[in-house]
């Protein structure tokens, strides 16, 4: 939880004199960190925390916009008004979490405009999941399930993240996800419930997606790059293989309870651990679709750009708009960013 | 199919007036990812959640809501031809649901001060429908005095869709509406938001042989039965499921 204001650490601001002692400032940005006190906006902090954590919120923030397209791919075709609405909803949500997160970001001095181009140029990723394709209706329900599962085990960590901005961000995105997770969840119920041709459908879409989902925690931990750095610094928790055994051990039972089963012959509780062993990931197929090679990471960003490229006059004329009438920047709260810039 | 709803709801107005909610809510759905930006994103989606939700409501007093909306055939439809309009370029959508979000909100506004059987969801659907009007005149204005881009577009998008306004007048059976004055309160505002927008009210026919209150007899425009194509395959493929 936050600390009060007057349990604080005393900290030297980011646009403060930079006269003071640079040791210094490490000093007590270390004791704040290791106080489990949040780092705020206007402390000072160090550069590589700084790059750090706008790299992973943008990419987070990225995941949300280019994660409304599988799903939104099902919108038109939901096969009854209440799944409809619930997945528009979804959708929905998914665009708002992405502002959230682009806001979170640019407290740290970036603005929205140039994360977005960093997307749109390949130079930031967002999650290797959303590079699969939604091929039926029961593939919403396994992302709700599995995906959104996956995303909550690394997210509800990070509502204790070092970093105030994002920290906060989470704990409202956290919710909402939770909220989709049992959606999806009791979507696959009813397919699997349902006739012999949904059992199947449900199947083969959890089938589809449950390593994809796995893949989602990261590298394994003697790879992962960032992993010791972050975790000293408290923007990440756990390490990839913690969470990643820490999600197969919930999806066992609640598989079983689904009636459906998981694609791995070598999942089995172990007695002495008190975890479930499950089989090895393909780290080929992830490192591929991390260069660009998955089924639909060319699809993605190119509707991606195209989305932004056909609304470029749109934005004009709201910026041309409020210039005539407000003499603003903008109205779409997307050009007034460079303002706010540290 | 014929529906039968609660003896005190007149079926015919039930499915005209939800109708045209579910399928521009449909339309709304398909901008899902392709906004011209992300705030648009979530207003588009929240618009289309709301109509869905009023059309829910409405084509549960005729019938069955999953019925109504996926067995029926194109012929079968009460929907307004302009609320099928393909969404065209964000212009288009903004004319469309300029044109149609100032019928709704007046239309439900008469409703709601009335005593007849829509009024309880008419009291409710004015609330949301005024946040609708407000989204594409806002817009209106800033595409018509944007840029000399946005401008010419804009203009464009309502001339396109001029032909289909008159339609929204054309009386409905079962509700009790004064259409002649209705339309008139229609044109002012629109010709007041285009003015303002720096854009005049279209010429030409606001009517034609198939545009005349067609949609309401379920004569539709092309594209129509290729949207229903879409939204209705997967429950038509597995009948009687429950989902």
């Amino acid at each position: 939880m936050a600390t009060a204001a007057a349990q604080r650490t005393a900290r030297p601001q980011a646009d403060g004199a930079t006269a003071g002692d640079p040791a210094e400032y490490q000093r007590v940005f270390d004791a704040a960190v290791a106080a489990d006190e949040r780092i705020e906006p206007r402390d000072w902090m160090p550069d590589a925390y700084r790059a750090t954590l706008v790299r992973q919120i943008a990419q987070h923030a990225h995941s949300e916009i280019i994660g409304m397209q599988p799903e939104a791919n099902w919108i038109t075709r939901a096969p009854s008004l209440r799944r409809k609405a619930i997945l528009m909803a979804k959708v929905q949500d998914e665009a708002g979490h992405g502002l959230y997160l682009y806001s979170a970001a640019e407290t740290l001095g970036t603005g929205r405009d140039e994360l977005l181009d960093k997307l749109h140029s390949g130079r930031q990723k967002y999650s290797s999941i959303f590079n699969y394709p939604t091929l039926t209706w029961a593939d919403v329900g396994a992302i709700g399930w599995l995906v959104d599962g996956a995303a909550i085990t690394n997210q509800v960590p990070l509502c204790r993240c070092s970093y105030g901005p994002y920290a906060r961000a989470m704990v409202r995105i956290c919710k909402e996800e939770s909220f989709h997770q049992r959606q999806g969840y009791e979507l696959l119920l009813a397919l699997s419930k349902g006739t012999p041709e949904q059992h199947a459908m449900a199947q083969d879409a959890v089938d589809r997606w449950w390593w994809p989902s796995l893949m989602m925690f990261g590298p394994p931990d003697d790879e992962s790059q960032h992993s010791a750095q972050s975790m000293a610094w408290k923007i990440k928790r756990h390490s990839n293989d913690e969470l990643r055994q820490r999600f197969v051990d919930i999806c066992v039972p609640q598989a079983e309870s689904l009636g459906l089963t998981l694609p791995d012959p070598d999942l089995t509780w172990n007695e002495e651990r008190g975890h479930y062993d499950f089989g090895a990931i393909d780290w080929s197929e992830f490192r591929d679709v991390l260069k660009g090679n998955g089924p639909c990471n060319e699809q993605r960003l190119t509707q991606r750009r195209r989305a932004h490229d056909e609304g470029a006059w749109v934005r004009e004329a709201a910026a041309a708009y409020a210039a005539k009438h407000t003499g603003g920047t903008g109205t779409t709260g997307h050009d007034t960013t460079g303002a706010e810039r540290a | 199919m014929t529906a039968t709803g609660p003896a005190t709801v007149p079926v015919t107005a039930a499915l005209a007036l939800g109708d045209d909610a579910l399928v521009l809510s449909h339309r709304l759905g398909e901008w899902a990812g392709h906004a011209p930006v992300l705030e648009e994103e979530v207003a588009l989606a929240n618009i289309a959640l709301d109509l869905l939700g009023q059309a829910r409501v409405l084509l549960s007093l005729a019938g069955d809501e999953d019925e109504l909306a996926y067995l029926r055939e194109e012929r079968a439809f009460r929907n307004l031809q302009l609320v099928e309009q393909p969404n065209g370029d964000f212009a288009h959508t903004i004319a469309r649901q300029l044109y149609f979000s100032t019928y709704q909100h007046l239309l439900h506004a008469e409703l709601a001060a009335g005593d007849g059987p829509f009024a309880p969801l008419a009291a409710k659907a004015v609330k949301e429908v005024a946040y609708h009007r407000d989204h594409a005149e806002q817009w209106t204005l800033r595409l018509g005095d944007g840029t000399e881009t946005s401008h010419e577009r804009m203009r464009r998008a309502c001339a396109a869709l001029w032909r289909f306004t008159g339609e929204m007048f054309q009386p409905v059976e079962g509700l009790d509406v004064d259409w002649a004055a209705l339309e008139s309160r229609w044109l002012e505002s629109v010709t007041e938001v285009l003015g303002r927008a720096t854009l005049s009210l279209p010429e030409g026919p606001r009517t034609g042989a198939w545009s005349a209150g067609a949609g309401r007899q379920g004569i539709h425009t092309e594209s129509f039965g290729r949207m229903l194509a879409e939204m209705q395959h997967l429950h038509r493929s597995h009948p009687g499921a429950s989902w």
